[in-house]
């Protein structure tokens, strides 16, 4: 059985789908647009929540399997939730990263999901990681993934900048996945972003009809 | 100051009427016998010494290392049943190692001696075991949290300190320890101290040939813990001999 295929080839409920994540002066900002699909022509949810939180200032979204990235992300928030008790102390966003990096590393061939993990922590102050299919861990000041990220990597490249201000941030996030859902079938929906700072977690939600239009719509 | 267990301390299993468990005191009492370890921490680090006592001119020199790296940022220092000592530092090295495998990080020092202190409790339940008969510290430095310093005894508990000191000559090293004012100073000028301390617990009369085994991680280290350099280690020496000498010298004054 072909493990390595395309999203497109996925079996079961997939998420096609288009998620980001951005740090910013002073947080990071999580995005993910609402769309899950069978097989690419039918939509089985319009409104699927795909940012998870796994502690109180970490969230990851989920790209791949539906089924998989549960199951990964109710281990890791178990595992992590442990963690932090032990530790007596709020877990590092890099030690989350790390859980769903084990789980993905150690049973690739079983699984089919990739994670971006977000949030904010005492150490490091606001951090983003990329958790790919295989297993591979990587810091990064901004990332995207899914399959609508493909559309707009020249959009982001463009017109990311370090230091942005919460609000830039926002508009940033909210275009980038704009754009996207507007290129990519197995992306749609709404638009859910969640703001996370050392004070807290906010969530914003972009409905169809408010996100930005652009030229040929 | 043999206290008699007559039959209550037979195995670990056992509690004694007054709610002891004596294998758990002998092993203390292993601990005892051996000779003296002492570790303090300062504002920007942890200093190890330890009286390592040379029952034999054949021995070579360096050999018998009682202070062991357990990770890059984290030191230990044991005193009693060596052979037991080398085991738990394996422990010690695993659970540092699958930390990081499974949490990205170094590991922070108080749940490395949790860890630790645990698996060193889980020998003091079961008479098919016996406990452990080694008392350690460990130490480690780190850029956030800074300086830690942590001992764990026979009886698997284990406790934060600023200065902390195990085998036969305890008492007198914690009374010299106390006079320091560890808070203020710099692991440089804690080298020097921790040599005297050690020289001066060293009972001429009982225990010839000693080697000084000195240890460090802080700042100056940049956070790698690791033995002394030979040139600070013979400059501390020097130091604890003359301060040695000086109060000889005083002694013979008053007579």
């Amino acid at each position: 059985m072909d493990r390595h295929s395309t999203n497109s080839k996925v079996n079961g409920v997939s998420t096609g789908t288009t998620i980001l994540a951005v740090k910013f002066n002073g947080g990071v900002i999580i995005g993910s647009d609402s769309r899950a699909s069978i097989g690419g022509s039918f939509v089985s949810s319009k409104v699927i929540n795909k940012l998870i939180q796994v502690h109180d200032r970490i969230f990851c979204c989920i790209a791949g399997s539906l089924a998989d990235a549960q199951a990964i992300t109710k281990m890791a928030k178990f595992q992590l939730s442990l963690h932090s008790i032990q530790m007596e102390s709020p877990p590092l966003v890099k030690a989350a990263a790390s859980i769903l990096k084990e789980l993905c590393y150690n049973n690739k061939e079983e699984l089919q999901a990739g994670f971006i993990t977000a949030g904010w922590d005492r150490k490091k102050g606001p951090q983003v990681y990329t958790v790919s299919l295989g297993g591979m861990l990587l810091s990064q000041p901004f990332t995207i993934g899914g399959s609508g990220s493909t559309y707009i990597y020249g959009y982001v490249d463009a017109k990311y900048k370090p230091d942005m201000s919460r609000e830039e941030c926002l508009q940033f996030a909210t275009n980038a996945l704009s754009l996207a859902i507007g290129r990519d079938n197995v992306s749609g929906g709404v638009v859910h972003l969640v703001v996370i700072t050392e004070d807290g977690v906010e969530h914003v939600v972009v409905p169809g009809d408010k996100l930005p239009r652009f030229h040929d719509e | 100051m043999s206290s008699i267990g007559t039959g209550y301390d037979l195995s670990a299993s056992t509690f004694s009427p007054d709610g002891r468990v004596f294998q758990v005191e002998y092993a203390m009492k292993a601990v005892e016998n051996s000779s003296t370890a002492i570790g303090i921490r300062c504002k920007d680090g942890v200093v190890f010494g330890v009286e390592k006592l040379v029952l034999s001119k054949l021995y070579e020199e360096g050999s018998n290392k009682r202070i062991f790296n357990i990770d890059r940022h984290v030191g230990m220092a044991v005193a009693g049943l060596l052979a037991d000592a080398r085991s738990l530092s394996e422990v010690a090295r695993e659970e540092a190692s699958n930390f990081r495998s499974n949490y990205g990080h170094d590991i922070p020092l108080k749940h490395l001696a949790d860890r630790v202190a645990m698996y060193v409790h889980a020998y003091t339940l079961y008479s098919a075991v016996r406990p452990f008969g080694c008392s350690f510290i460990l130490g480690s430095y780190d850029e956030d949290d800074g300086p830690q310093l942590y001992m764990v005894d026979p009886s698997g508990i284990s406790y934060g300190y600023w200065g902390c000191a195990i085998g036969k000559a305890k008492q007198a090293a914690k009374t010299e320890i106390e006079k320091l004012q560890m808070k203020d100073m710099t692991c440089r000028e804690l080298v020097k101290e921790v040599a005297k301390i050690i020289y001066i617990v060293h009972d001429e009369v009982k225990d010839k040939a000693f080697e000084l085994e000195l240890s460090w991680v802080g700042e100056v280290t940049k956070g790698k813990h690791e033995l002394v350099p030979k040139d600070i280690k013979e400059e501390a020496e020097k130091y604890a001999k003359d301060s040695l000498e000086e109060e000889d010298d005083s002694d013979e004054d008053n007579m």
